[in-house]
């Protein structure tokens, strides 16, 4: 079952967490847009996936976690690093390959990192970071912390070997790791019904005996509660959790890709942004009278002037020094 | 100094890594309850218990990114592939994540792991089961490849590969496992990288690794008997990083040179070594260099078209004869 889409009552005491996942909403759809528009000038380069639309998948779930615990993410990852706390300024830099970068400009949209943040990349094979998710878990067990790993992937990796692998794996060893599939219908251009014979990608958890919730993904309070029951069985338990989050994605797949057109509609588009994540939540906080609208403009304002300052900063930053080409391919 | 196999070389390596260091765990199928496939790991289930030695279901590609993961936070796994034939499965695994995270990472990531198996074609195995795969991952920066031929080399590589920081790539061989020789008990490490000179000789150099340093010593003595040539033998030990400063040490001496491998001749690990020889030591040849390799064709079962297929003493003699013109 999705869990409801709005708890209803929100807890005054709780204002201050609000306004922060309401702000990292805010500050994630934002950056996404200028890193399109820098795309669109050609200052950033390669494949840059954008996540607008999911932003409060992430962002729930990342505010469940404690500082301490490893996130993992695919290659639509610009999300993730901002809300486990990365600053714009070194994810932009990264975007636009300097050396300011939080991957140093080698890493690039796809391969963000911060072992600061416990944010341990962005992986671009599809599926090929779930095992590594099992393996932090893993470690976690072996060194016995009370972490969480935590991987966040499309639901077209449902499909692959490598997610069967480290989900047995985690529930025939007992691991502390959960498994946030972020269902936005469609691999690149495939909707998943094409793809999965079984739509719903929580009841993949059944085959290993795994617990699992199906979670409305445009709510960023549903996402953040279903990752804290989930985490509190990983810390309390050593249980495995798999997180299916229902969502959508605005954009194309890619900047590369067109928004809509042989594979889905400008229509279903509009239709999903009716539930459109950051304006719920942030039309529910003025409603329920936590934020005001004017409070909210200061908040697109800070994150205006935020953002102005990354895109200067990696606009001004350095190249890479050309010595760098060969450094970091072996420990030394 | 004891005599010990080649198998039991390997296990003392892990169980004094082991001892040394308890974030070092090994991880594979069959390596705990079953002791092994091949025995490697006898002993370990019963002396660090299933926490370190840890039995997987048959998940190549999964259990190999385990151990990427637990080597990014913190861990030293020794991931035993029951064969290099089935890592093809876990080859994303190995060269996407493990070879790749420090630089992707800028740095940032070093992943201290070990890929450990039996490669190369055993007897009648066929096909599927009759691999080398030495070329493969040495094209990729970021893994070093290791190769061992004796049981002394394997216990002091396989230790030094362990406490790398980086992923290393450890091919071992079901035909090697039995062979003994002369291993200290103390605790001695071998640098990576650096080859060995396992025969002097002054008329050519024989370049070889792991299986093929025993086809190289078969053919040298032969060499010597029948045609008083005198073959310089040098065992790789690490094809990456290639230690091209012996080999060309010993091309001053030779001026001739024949590369034996295990491998496929196409792209092989010998047109490396020859593509270094001729840059660095053109002047010196006195003959083109031969390459002595497997068959370029999927491994038979027939016994007689596997054995035409394999490197052996009479073809490295053979290519001798040609570069030192005794043809």
């Amino acid at each position: 079952m999705v869990q409801p889409a709005m708890v209803s009552g929100l807890n005054p005491d709780q204002a201050v967490f609000y306004r922060r996942l309401l702000r990292q909403l805010c500050l994630i759809r934002r950056f996404e847009e200028r890193a399109g528009e820098s795309y669109a000038l050609g200052k950033i380069g390669g494949f840059c996936h954008l996540y607008i639309g999911q932003e409060a998948v992430a962002v729930g779930a990342i505010a469940a976690l404690r500082d301490d615990d490893y996130v993992m993410g695919s290659y639509r990852d610009h999300g993730h690093a901002l809300a486990r706390g990365m600053s714009p300024r070194e994810v932009m830099a990264e975007l636009y390959g300097k050396v300011t970068g939080c991957s140093r400009g080698k890493g690039g949209s796809m391969h963000l990192f911060s072992v600061e943040h416990q944010y341990l990349g962005g992986h671009a094979i599809v599926g090929g970071h779930i095992p590594l998710v099992a393996g932090a878990a893993f470690a976690i067990k072996y060194l016995e912390q009370d972490k969480v790993a935590v991987g966040f992937f499309g639901e077209a990796a449902v499909n692959n070997g490598a997610f069967h692998e480290a989900l047995n794996m985690a529930a025939v060893w007992k691991l502390p790791a959960i498994f946030i599939a972020e269902n936005n219908r469609y691999g690149m251009g495939t909707a998943t019904e094409r793809a999965s014979a079984v739509y719903d990608v929580a009841t993949r958890a059944c085959s290993y005996d795994m617990d699992q919730e199906m979670v409305d993904g445009m709510d960023v309070l549903a996402m953040h509660e279903a990752t804290e029951r989930a985490a509190a069985r990983a810390r309390e338990h050593s249980l495995p959790t798999l997180l299916e989050a229902r969502t959508y994605r605005f954009m194309g797949h890619s900047m590369s890709d067109p928004i809509h057109g042989h594979y889905r509609a400008k229509e279903e588009i509009d239709e999903q942004k009716q539930r459109d994540p950051l304006h719920m939540f942030q039309q529910r906080l003025e409603t329920e009278g936590i934020v005001t609208h004017e409070e909210y403009q200061e908040i697109e304002r800070e994150i205006g002037a935020e953002l102005d300052d990354a895109v200067a900063f990696a606009e001004e930053s350095a190249e890479p020094d050309p010595y760098e080409l060969y450094t970091d391919v072996y420990w030394e | 100094m004891p005599t010990i196999t080649y198998r039991d070389a390997l296990n003392h390596a892990l169980k004094e890594e082991m001892q040394r260091d308890p974030t070092v765990f090994l991880m594979g199928e069959e390596v705990g309850v079953y002791q092994g496939a091949y025995k490697v790991s006898r002993g370990l289930l019963d002396e660090f218990g299933e926490k370190r030695v840890v039995d997987t279901p048959i998940t190549e590609l999964g259990f190999a990114g385990v151990g990427v993961g637990a080597a990014m936070v913190g861990l030293r796994p020794v991931i035993e592939f029951m064969t290099w034939n089935f890592a093809l499965l876990a080859i994303d695994q190995v060269v996407n994540s493990a070879a790749k995270m420090l630089y992707m990472s800028g740095g940032q990531i070093p992943i201290p792991i070990v890929f450990r198996g039996p490669g190369g074609a055993a007897l009648q195995l066929a096909a599927q089961h009759s691999q080398a795969f030495e070329s493969w991952y040495s094209h990729v920066p970021g893994l070093k490849v290791v190769a061992p031929a004796t049981p002394y080399d394997a216990k002091g590589l396989l230790k030094t590969a362990i406490r790398d920081n980086n992923p290393v790539v450890f091919l071992e061989g079901e035909m090697m496992y039995n062979s003994k020789g002369e291993v200290p008990d103390e605790d001695y490490t071998i640098p990576l990288g650096v080859a060995d000179v396992k025969r002097e000789g002054s008329d050519v150099t024989i370049v070889c690794h792991a299986k093929t340093l025993q086809v190289a010593q078969k053919a040298a003595h032969r060499l010597e008997e029948e045609c008083d040539i005198s073959a310089e033998i040098v065992d790789l030990r690490t094809i990456r990083p290639l230690d091209i400063e012996t080999i060309i040490r010993s091309v001053e001496k030779t001026n001739r040179c024949v590369v034996v491998e295990e491998g496929w001749p196409f792209c092989g690990v010998g047109a490396q070594v020859v593509d270094y020889v001729q840059f660095h030591a053109f002047d010196l040849l006195d003959a083109p260099i031969l390459r002595v390799t497997q068959a370029d064709v999927p491994l038979p079962y027939n016994k007689r078209l596997e054995k035409s297929a394999k490197p052996n003493p009479e073809r490295v003699f053979d290519a001798v004869r040609q570069v030192t013109y005794r043809d």
